[in-house]
Parts: C-alpha cells; sequence; structure tokens
C-alpha cells in the first residue's frame, strides 16, 4: 500500500484524542516509529507476551472524562470497566490492576473519595484486585482535575488467539446493545441540555458476557466499541482484516433519547462511544449460539446480529443505510462538533 | 422526539421511491437549500436511490460556510487580547485568513463552545471581570436566539457581553443565485428549520417572481422522499407553488414571536458573503438601541476591517452556490480535507464537500 505518512500540525489539538483518524497519524507518525516491536504493531487494546509457557496480556488505559461524575457512573468505574474489558476483549481473564491518579490542586477529597469506592466496587465486580498505584498532585486548574490511568493483566488461556486477521468472509458480527448511551450520558450531563431525561452511561464490565463465549471455536475476535463508537470499531476491524465489515443500519439499536440528543446537537450516534458493549465477529454457524449466550447475561442480554463481513471493498467499513443504500462507514476525519442550528 | 422513527420507515420509503419512478419524467435539478439537507441525503444514501433524473444541487445554507473569514479573523483577534469568545462548536475549524479559533485556542486563546446563546450569557455573568465575546453567525433560524441573548444581557445589566455577529437571509441569496446567468435550478428543497421561524410565506417570491416550485421539508430521509415526490406531482400538474411537506414544525406565519424579537433586535443591512461577497440587503445587523452588545461598534478600533484577499482556495464560493459540485475542485479531498479544511464547506457538517467526502468514499476513489 503507498500512502503518503500523515500529515501533523504543530501542537496538539483536541482531535488528536479522539481515537479517530487524527489519532492514528499521532500514532503512526510518532509512537510507532519510536516504539516499534512485534507485540505493538498490530495496534491493538492490548499486548500478548509469552513468558515461561503462559500468555500474559497487558493494556493501559487514561481517563479525563468531564465532568467526574454522570448519570450511571464515574470516571473511577470507567477507570476499571474500561482496561478489564479490554483485556477481556484480547481474550484474557483479567488478574489485576495497578491505578495512578494525577489530581489538581484545589480537588475535593470528598470526590476523590467518592470516586476511589466506585473503583473498587468496580473491580470487585469484575473480580479484579488493584494491586499497585501512583499519586501525583498538577498544578491548579480551573478545571475538576482528576485523571486516573489503569493498566492491568490477565492471562489468555491455551487455543484462544482472537485477532482480527482471523476474520473471513461470511463471518457475523454481533453487537451486544444500543450504541451511544454513554457518550451521550456525558454529552448531556457536561452541557446540562435541558431533554427532562437523564441518559444512563452503559458503563459495566463484560466479564461474564466474554467468559460464556471465549470456548466457542467460531469467535475471530471481539471489540469494545468506546471512543469513536460503533463505526469507528467497524472501520479498524476492516482495515485490519483487510476485508469489509458492513453494518445494517436497521438493526442497530439506539435508544430513543440518546438519538434525539444527537439529533438536537448534529452528531451522529454510530460515532458515540460506549463503555459496556461489545462488538463480537464469530462464524455464521456459531452466531445463533453465542447470541443465545450473551443474552443469557444481563449486560449483553439486548445483543443482535448486525452485519456481515465479504470482500467487495477490502479494508473498508459500509453502512447499509435505513433506505436500503449503500455507503462507506469510515473513521471520523476529526472530532465531531456540535452544530449550530 | 418521537418524531424520529417514524420518519425513517424503511416500508414507507419504498412506497415513496415508487412513486417517485413512477412520476418522474425528464430531468429535474432540485436544488436544497439548507446544509442540513445535503447531510442527510449524503447519509441516508438518498442520491443513489433516486431515479438519475434527479439530480440535487447543493444551496448556501450552511451558516458556517457564508462566515465571512474576516468574523473569524476578528473573533480570533478578541480572543488573543483577552477576551473570552463563546461560539458553536462547527466554527470553531473554520479557517480565518491565517488560522482558526480552534487553533488559537490550542495557542492559548480562550475560546468556549456553547450549545445555545443563553450559555454565553451566563458565562459573562459568571465572569464579571473579564469581557466576554459571543460569535453568532446563521440563518433566520439562530437570529431569534441570539436576539433572546442581547435581550437578556440587558435584562441583567451585564457591561462585559457584546455579540459579534454575521446573520444572513435566505429570500436575497436565492434571488440573488436565480438572477445570476446560466443559473439552472428547476425547484427547491426550502429549509425546515429556518421556516419554521420566518414561515411559509416567504419563499412564495419563488414561484411568483421566477416560477420555480418549492416544498419546505424536514431532516429524516422520508421527508426529503416526500418533498421529491411533492415537487414531481407540481411539475406533473402543471403548477409551481409554495408547500409544507415539514408540517410537523411549519405554518404559513412561522413564529410571530420569534420574528418579533428578531424585529426588536435587528435590521436588515447589506451582508458580506464568504466566497460570494456583499449582497444587499441580506443580512442582520444589531439595531443602534443595542449598539452596547455589538462587539463591531464597541471594539471598533481594534478589530481588523479586512481579509488580505479572500482566504478560501480555489471554487468555494462556486460550490457554495451550487454552481459547481466539490468534485469539480481541483483540491477536493487532495489537499483539502476535513482535517486541513482550505475552504468553509470542508468543515462544517453541513458543509457539501465535507457531507461528499465523508459519505462518498466512491466518488473520492475515483478522483484518486
Amino acid at each position: 500500500m503507498s500512502r503518503a505518512g500523515p500529515r501533523l500540525p504543530r501542537v496538539i489539538e483536541a482531535s488528536h484524542g479522539t481515537g479517530g483518524k487524527m489519532t492514528h497519524d499521532l500514532i503512526e507518525a510518532i509512537f510507532l516509529p519510536a516504539f516499534r516491536n512485534p507485540r505493538l504493531e498490530p495496534l491493538l487494546d492490548g499486548a500478548v507476551l509469552e513468558i515461561g509457557g503462559m500468555r500474559l496480556a497487558m493494556t493501559t488505559d487514561s481517563y479525563v472524562v468531564q465532568p467526574i461524575r454522570f448519570p450511571g457512573g464515574s470516571i473511577g468505574d470507567l477507570a476499571v470497566n474500561g482496561t478489564v474489558n479490554d483485556l477481556l476483549m484480547g481474550g484474557a481473564t483479567p488478574l489485576a490492576l495497578s491505578a495512578a491518579f494525577i489530581l489538581s490542586e484545589g480537588l475535593e477529597i470528598g470526590l476523590l473519595q467518592d470516586v476511589v469506592r466506585d473503583m473498587a466496587r468496580a473491580a470487585e465486580r469484575a473480580q479484579v484486585e488493584i494491586v499497585t498505584g501512583d499519586t501525583k498532585v498538577a498544578g491548579a486548574g480551573d478545571r475538576e482535575g482528576l485523571f486516573i490511568t489503569t493498566a492491568g493483566v490477565g492471562l489468555v488461556p491455551a487455543g484462544i488467539d482472537w485477532s482480527p486477521t482471523r476474520i473471513r468472509p461470511g463471518d457475523v458480527v454481533l453487537l451486544s446493545g444500543s450504541v451511544g448511551d454513554h457518550g451521550a450520558s456525558v454529552m448531556a450531563s457536561r452541557f446540562g441540555i435541558a431533554l427532562d431525561t437523564d441518559i444512563p452511561s452503559d458503563t459495566c464490565a463484560l466479564r461474564d458476557a466474554v467468559l460464556a463465549v471465549r470456548d466457542i471455536p467460531g469467535v475471530r475476535c471481539l471489540r469494545d466499541p468506546t471512543r469513536g463508537g460503533l463505526a469507528t470499531t467497524f472501520a479498524e476491524l476492516s482495515a485490519q482484516s483487510g476485508l469489509t465489515l458492513t453494518a445494517d443500519e436497521r438493526r442497530i439499536p439506539v435508544r430513543e433519547d440518546v438519538r434525539g440528543l444527537c439529533e438536537v446537537l448534529g452528531l451522529d450516534p454510530l460515532y458515540v462511544a460506549s463503555e459496556g458493549r461489545l462488538v463480537a465477529v464469530l462464524a455464521r454457524e456459531d452466531a445463533e449460539e453465542a447470541l443465545r449466550r450473551l443474552r443469557a447475561v444481563p449486560e449483553t442480554r439486548d445483543a443482535v446480529a448486525i452485519g456481515e463481513v465479504t470482500d467487495d471493498r477490502p479494508g473498508h467499513a459500509n453502512l447499509r443505510t435505513l433506505l436500503g443504500a449503500i455507503r462507506p462507514l469510515d473513521l471520523l476525519p476529526v472530532e465531531q462538533l456540535p452544530r449550530i442550528c | 422526539m418521537r418524531y424520529v422513527d417514524e420518519y425513517r420507515d424503511p416500508v414507507a420509503a419504498r412506497g415513496f421511491l415508487d412513486a417517485i419512478r413512477s412520476l418522474v419524467q425528464g430531468p429535474m435539478r432540485i436544488m436544497e437549500i439548507c446544509g442540513g439537507h445535503t447531510h442527510a441525503i449524503y447519509r441516508s444514501g438518498l442520491d443513489q436511490l433516486l431515479p438519475e433524473e434527479i439530480r440535487f444541487l447543493h444551496g448556501p445554507g450552511c451558516p458556517v460556510c457564508v462566515t465571512p473569514a474576516l468574523r473569524v479573523d476578528q473573533a480570533i483577534a478578541l480572543a488573543r487580547h483577552g477576551r473570552i469568545v463563546c461560539t458553536y462548536g462547527d466554527l470553531l475549524r473554520v479557517p480565518g485568513s491565517h488560522e482558526s479559533l480552534r487553533q488559537a485556542a490550542a495557542r492559548g486563546a480562550d475560546v468556549r463552545i456553547v450549545y445555545g446563546s443563553l450559555d454565553a450569557v451566563e458565562i459573562a455573568r459568571q465572569h464579571p471581570r473579564q469581557d466576554v465575546v459571543f460569535l453568532a453567525v446563521g440563518f433566520e433560524t439562530t437570529a431569534p436566539a441570539n436576539a433572546c441573548a442581547i435581550l437578556r444581557a440587558r435584562e441583567l445589566g451585564l457591561e462585559n457581553f457584546s455579540v459579534l455577529g454575521s446573520h444572513v437571509l435566505v429570500p436575497p441569496i436565492l434571488r440573488h443565485l436565480l438572477d445570476t446567468p446560466g443559473t439552472e435550478i428547476d425547484a427547491f428543497i426550502g429549509p425546515g428549520h429556518v421556516a419554521t421561524v420566518v414561515g411559509s410565506e416567504d419563499y412564495r417570491f419563488l414561484p411568483q417572481d421566477y416560477g420555480k416550485g418549492v416544498v419546505i421539508a424536514g431532516f429524516e430521509p422520508l421527508d426529503l422522499l416526500e418533498a421529491v415526490l411533492m415537487l414531481l406531482r407540481q411539475k406533473a400538474d402543471g403548477r409551481c407553488g409554495v408547500e409544507v411537506q415539514y408540517r410537523r414544525a411549519v405554518r404559513p406565519d412561522g413564529s410571530p414571536r420569534a420574528r418579533a424579537v428578531m424585529r426588536e433586535v435587528y435590521a436588515v443591512q447589506d451582508q458580506d458573503w464568504r466566497g460570494i461577497g456583499r449582497i444587499a440587503r441580506s443580512g442582520l445587523g444589531i439595531r443602534e438601541a443595542f449598539s452596547a452588545f455589538d462587539a463591531l461598534r464597541r471594539y471598533a478600533g481594534e478589530l481588523p476591517e479586512e481579509t488580505p484577499a479572500d482566504a478560501s482556495a480555489y471554487i468555494c464560493g462556486e460550490v457554495i452556490q451550487g454552481a459547481k459540485t466539490p468534485l469539480d475542485c481541483p483540491a477536493f479531498g487532495l489537499g483539502c480535507t476535513p482535517e486541513h479544511p482550505f475552504g468553509p464547506g470542508m468543515v462544517s457538517s453541513e458543509g457539501s464537500c465535507a457531507a461528499l467526502y465523508r459519505y462518498r468514499q466512491t466518488a473520492r476513489e475515483a478522483r484518486r
């Protein structure tokens, strides 16, 4: 594939942190060349290290959400669930987490206590321990300064080798529930939009769901559609598999209040983050069994088949729109900004 | 909010498409005036589903696209000098002569996204020792809300709040397009949101003076399909008139209250349009009585007064007017992309360049 390297602006902009095309540009232009190695290269949510016959999965993530608390959770829930889910998406059983805190001068201790309590509860639910940590205080900012970085390790059992490179034409794509709930929840609380509804975040650990389907042989790979939403997950899986994942808009569940908020703000819910959903790509013959098992787990009870894999536009994802037209489903070039009217 | 699914029903869509196919006779060039419609057409793939006789021309109704680069420069100048500049999200990336508000913010200027004009007033109330400037642009849709912000600031006695405005009106730009020799538009899809404010009667001049039919439509795929069908029926019946498809929101006289507020605060004036130039009586300026809240008057001495030549590259103006499509532009998708927009049409989701770039990869690939 011949392609010029990404152009970078002189300074970091907000779009570099949204998981879309500019984030990818940054990774390709700066991080990957400097750190290049075979474990990093696939650019997956976690890496797998082989140590003494065991396969150790490792992942890390930073959390900077504003506001710190939102309907359905807080930054503490996200910091645990997000990292736990990244381990699970690689097929690992989560074992332990680290937690590093950057706090700004002036942060209320009570708020920190609440967040840490949320983390403890989320860790208990996900059956992981937080075994090490760090605390730093940065200068006073005018925001509620509380940033958390968690890293996680887990064990990948023998025989599990999930990867987008295993996706094949004819495979089926499952989605475990409605999209965009978390992003919409945060946006609604950030901007105090009076929609007389509190949209709850979907943040949760997907441990039970993943363990329920892990021994199904036809599972190719799992992904959680967080930053960049479902559309970005489809675009990434298409690029990484060299195939075409086509999502059927008619089958993608979007809560009515989430769609309403997105309408008002001029945003596309397919690009809005979920924090407790999974996308599974698997062999067609195993799809029904996987759906049955996912639907038996509370966090994934609304699982549906939303798409399929072909090879007609290698490396690119499609959307079959409500009207039945086919159009590309790309990485968002820049973050979605609310429109004027 | 319940409206949405009802207007996205695929079965009903097929019914409209069948009716359109059976009625279409010969080519029909329909200009959708509003950028929201352009976006919806590409997002739903409507352009692929309609018979090829029907061609959409993308109109000038993208508020971000027609805001002069000078306004962006002026907002940046104010933000650079310690004022808090508030504006809507999609204005942040619009290139001024040298940079965008987003780039100015990355260098330390205080630029904040607001979701409504009253949020900007609230920021002014919370920061009594700092000047707060609200960069307010848009068509008749946003003018009443921005007028309300000025009225509210006066009510609160705020002395640190002002509005840097660039308000444009739909009818004058349509007259301008239709008066331009060589314009080939058979009919219009009228702007749904604007019409909720001004009403459908504002568009009577299209059939009366120019013999063009117009159907004012909503923003769901089915709304647009029905609007196309209504225009085809006008043609088949040999009529041309003003019809409203967006009946759930538009009344003939619009919103009298919104229009009253707009009239109280704003007066019609000549206005610059980005990529097009000055059009007589095509915009709204803040009335003398509210000059304390008019950033153009308040900071008159320190604002840049002109841009160093038009910062918009290539054929932005012709694209905004529907005379050319983004594919006619040598920069489209090559130098000019949403990450590095040369012109405003590549910025807003309502700009036809951005909409085409995002949803029609096949067309883009054809250009490579």
